[in-house]
């Protein structure tokens, strides 16, 4: 994950909200696809309300959102969509410089290996 | 020298790279339309990937695989929209199942490769694009779930949680 320099207070708000092993919990459900507060809370032996307070915190650290739909309150990690296309662009910008760096590499090994061309010398 | 220049298209979620390579034209055009070439510089050092079929003609289909360190396998395709040897490329790059079957659901990028010479050597413009919002996210959501399940359970074992 990229993560931009992040204020003391944010960091703090992060380690409240991952302090608790069921908001840890909650993080990794939700991580694996948009859940229900309702069915969250049916995982826990504690009440709705309950859930509903952590999951609150853990939006607030900005951890998860919070989405209504119909009756049900639905929760996700949600990376901001800007940072996620500016991450996913550079995944994608690393992959090719990569690919690149290979292509030279190819390229400048068989020119060394192939046929001596007088033109390529080995020792580049 | 390799990369001349990189763009990175926020709005238009894509990506321009230049790169300047001291071969011929139809030497870096191998690099393409050879599978034994491109299974050399395709995969990371830690993924290799193995080329199966190889149709560089429009509608032609290219799957391989990529091996991890573990012996696991990720499959991948490319279906060729557009090419003119030896000078451009277009092909939509995807996930596929075991099988090969490509996944239709799961994001996929399109890459339109163009080559020029000049003096012997060769630039290579190059564009790779997400088809989608949606699918860019998609593909953010699996590395990340995968980041952030690694940070969780650290952060478990570190608080004993």
């Amino acid at each position: 994950m990229v993560v931009s320099e992040p204020s003391d207070a944010r960091v703090d708000g992060l380690f409240h909200a991952l302090a608790d092993a069921t908001r840890r919990d909650i993080l990794r459900r939700s991580a694996r696809g948009t859940l229900s507060v309702s069915r969250l809370a049916e995982a826990y032996p504690m009440s709705f309300a309950a859930v509903q307070k952590h999951v609150a915190v853990l939006e607030r650290a900005g951890l998860v959102t919070k989405e209504r739909h119909g009756r049900e309150q639905l929760v996700r990690t949600d990376p901001d969509a800007v940072d996620g296309a500016r991450q996913a662009l550079d995944e994608l910008e690393l992959a090719w410089r990569g690919r690149v760096d290979r292509m030279s590499d190819v390229l400048a090994h068989d020119a060394g290996a192939g046929d001596d061309t007088p033109t390529r010398g080995r020792g580049r | 020298m390799s990369v001349t220049s990189i763009d990175k298209d926020l709005d238009g979620l894509s990506l321009t790279l230049v790169a300047d390579f001291d071969a011929p034209m139809e030497r870096v055009w191998q690099l393409w339309a050879d599978p034994r070439q491109l299974e050399r510089w395709w995969g990371p050092p830690s993924h290799p990937a193995t080329v199966e079929q190889h149709d560089l003609t429009p509608d032609g289909d290219v799957t391989y695989f990529m091996t991890g360190p573990e012996g696991d396998r990720s499959r991948g395709w490319w279906r060729v929209t557009s090419v003119d040897p030896p000078s451009s490329l277009e092909f939509t790059d995807g996930f596929a199942d075991q099988d090969g079957t490509p996944l239709e659901d799961m994001p996929a990028t399109t890459v339109r490769m163009r080559l020029t010479e000049q003096d012997g050597s060769t630039r290579m413009e190059l564009r790779s694009a997400f088809e989608s919002r949606e699918q860019m996210q998609q593909l953010l959501d699996m590395g990340m779930t995968e980041g952030l399940q690694q940070a969780v359970g650290q952060m478990d074992a570190l608080l004993g949680g």
